[in-house]
């Protein structure tokens, strides 16, 4: 009997676990032992750290979209459709557009954040964004034909996609109109909903002397409540109120909806054991990437390892032999800390972040690797 | 305020445990967003510093922590929202 691996989501864990599933069980492909099939809801893969680069002119949307299919190995089956639910008696899943449910005996959900702008009123008419490809662009247009005001960067919800780019969004901008010479023809604020600049302790300690001393305003304890678009406004729980010639949000998150009615955790993040990545009550159940409840950061590079850990237990598992691998929490992250450089940081559940001095060489590793992502996602890297 | 013992019943419970700092405390101002003014939340972490860091973030905001139960391998932070 064929056993089935189904992976729910094709994006960086989806992609990155389907493709090296398919190198570590070719045999059991080959032999009609296993088949593995990656169910994504549009045709295409996107990449999305390419966005905040749109939002400065220096790429286009195009560069963070390929075909699926060119990406995914082809002894993997690909799936266009987005699923619904889960028969945990039948092991099947449901699907929009097919009228059979799919079998599944393994099941990988890797089903990444969207945005959820109306959970704050006038945000999403109010405000500016670079976490999808329009309101990326669309900021991009807004940016080149401001003339001067004040730029409000506001991180509205948390947990988010990339705890780092809300920081480097603003590092940036402060360097992209120094270097048009129009720096002080803006004023820039920065918003956080805590006591400090950054939900990590380390970070918000080295990023917040930066900001200062880029003359950066700061307003920690801002959790938004309202966004007048009319007024320019928006006002904070806490009693804050900020005018605004552009508002950039960092909007609130979700889960994917399946999640939620397939009854793996709350506001569609599933609840896993953070060493071995399986849904908590459910069996043959996995999750990775931004979906699961770890308590990382949701990054590309923490659903990559992720995405590892779980190949090597399903290979295991589909060979009769004991799963071992467990993720201790390794993240790595590129933070830029203007448009000609950066830093990195690396940490786990065990050590935390420790951002060295910021170099241009660093900057072009983060470019650099934009670039080797198509072939780390194939893995070819 | 630390007592062992809860002194006020929640109308509504936030389990933010096994998540790390600042998650509890922003699972805790999701949930003040969304419920009416009076009501009280429990929120149960085990990150050791969502008592300060949720006294301070209710002293900011204008809320109010009315009781900290140290439950053994997590605390029961109650906050009445004003
Ligand atoms: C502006 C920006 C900059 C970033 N920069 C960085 C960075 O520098 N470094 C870094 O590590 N990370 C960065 N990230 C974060 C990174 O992009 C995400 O963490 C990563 O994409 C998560 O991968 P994932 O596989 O969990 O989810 P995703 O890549 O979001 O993929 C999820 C996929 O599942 C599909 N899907 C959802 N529900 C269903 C369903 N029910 N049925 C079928 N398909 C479904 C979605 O359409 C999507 O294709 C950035 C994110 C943004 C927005």
């Amino acid at each position: 009997m064929t056993e089935h691996i189904a992976i729910v989501g094709g994006g960086t864990g989806g992609t990155v676990l389907a493709n090296t599933l398919a190198e570590k069980l070719g045999a059991e492909i080959a032999a009609d032992k296993v088949e593995i099939t990656l169910f994504n809801d549009g045709e295409d893969h996107v990449y999305k750290p390419v966005w905040l680069y749109v939002a400065f002119g220096q790429r286009e949307p195009a560069d963070g979209r390929r075909p699926l299919r060119e990406v995914v190995d082809e002894r993997v089956t690909i799936r266009h459709d987005y699923v619904v639910d889960i028969d945990y008696d039948r092991k099947e899943l449901e699907l929009v557009d097919a009228i059979d449910p799919a079998p599944y005996d393994k099941l990988v959900v890797a089903t990444g954040a969207q945005l959820d702008p109306e959970r704050v009123p006038g945000l999403a008419d109010g405000s500016h964004h670079f976490y999808g490809e329009d309101g990326a662009q669309a900021l991009r247009d807004e940016l080149l034909t401001m003339d001067g005001g004040h730029i409000v960067l506001s991180v509205v919800g948390t947990p988010h996609m990339c705890p780092a780019a809300p920081l480097e969004f603003t590092f940036m901008v402060d360097d992209w109109l120094r270097e048009r010479g129009r720096r002080d023809e803006f004023d820039i604020t920065y918003t956080y909903p805590i006591m400090r600049v950054h939900g990590n302790e380390h970070i918000a300690e080295w990023a917040d002397p930066r900001l200062r001393e880029r003359d950066i305003g700061v307003e920690t304890v801002f959790n938004a409540e309202a966004v007048d678009p009319k007024s320019e406004t928006i006002t904070s729980m806490e009693g804050t109120k900020l005018e605004y010639d552009l508002l950039v949000a960092i909007p609130p998150h979700t889960g994917s909806d399946f999640v939620e009615s397939a009854g793996l955790g709350d506001g569609g993040w599933v609840d896993v054991d953070q060493h071995t990545l399986e849904a908590t009550g459910f069996e043959d159940v996995y999750a990775i990437g931004d979906a699961a409840q770890t308590g990382v950061p949701k990054a590309g590079s923490a659903a990559h390892y992720q995405a590892n850990v779980v190949a090597q237990r399903l290979a295991s598992e589909v060979r009769g032999q004991p799963a071992a691998a467990v993720y201790g929490g390794k993240t790595i992250c590129f933070i830029e800390t203007g448009m000609d450089d950066a830093t990195f940081v690396e940490f786990d559940y065990e050590r935390p972040p420790e951002p060295s001095e910021p170099t241009q060489a660093m900057h072009w590793s983060k470019l650099a690797y934009n670039e080797s992502y198509w072939l780390t996602a194939r893995g070819l890297l | 305020m630390t007592t062992n013992q809860s002194q006020s019943e929640a109308d509504t419970t936030v389990d933010a445990r096994g998540a790390t700092c600042p998650g509890p405390l922003m699972d805790l101002i999701s949930e003040v967003r969304a419920v009416d003014t009076g009501t009280v939340i429990a929120l149960l972490s085990d990150a050791e510093k969502s008592p300060t860091e949720v006294e301070e973030w209710a002293e900011k905001s204008g809320n109010e922590v009315t009781d900290v139960v140290d439950q053994g391998d997590h605390n029961r932070i109650h906050v009445r929202k004003l």
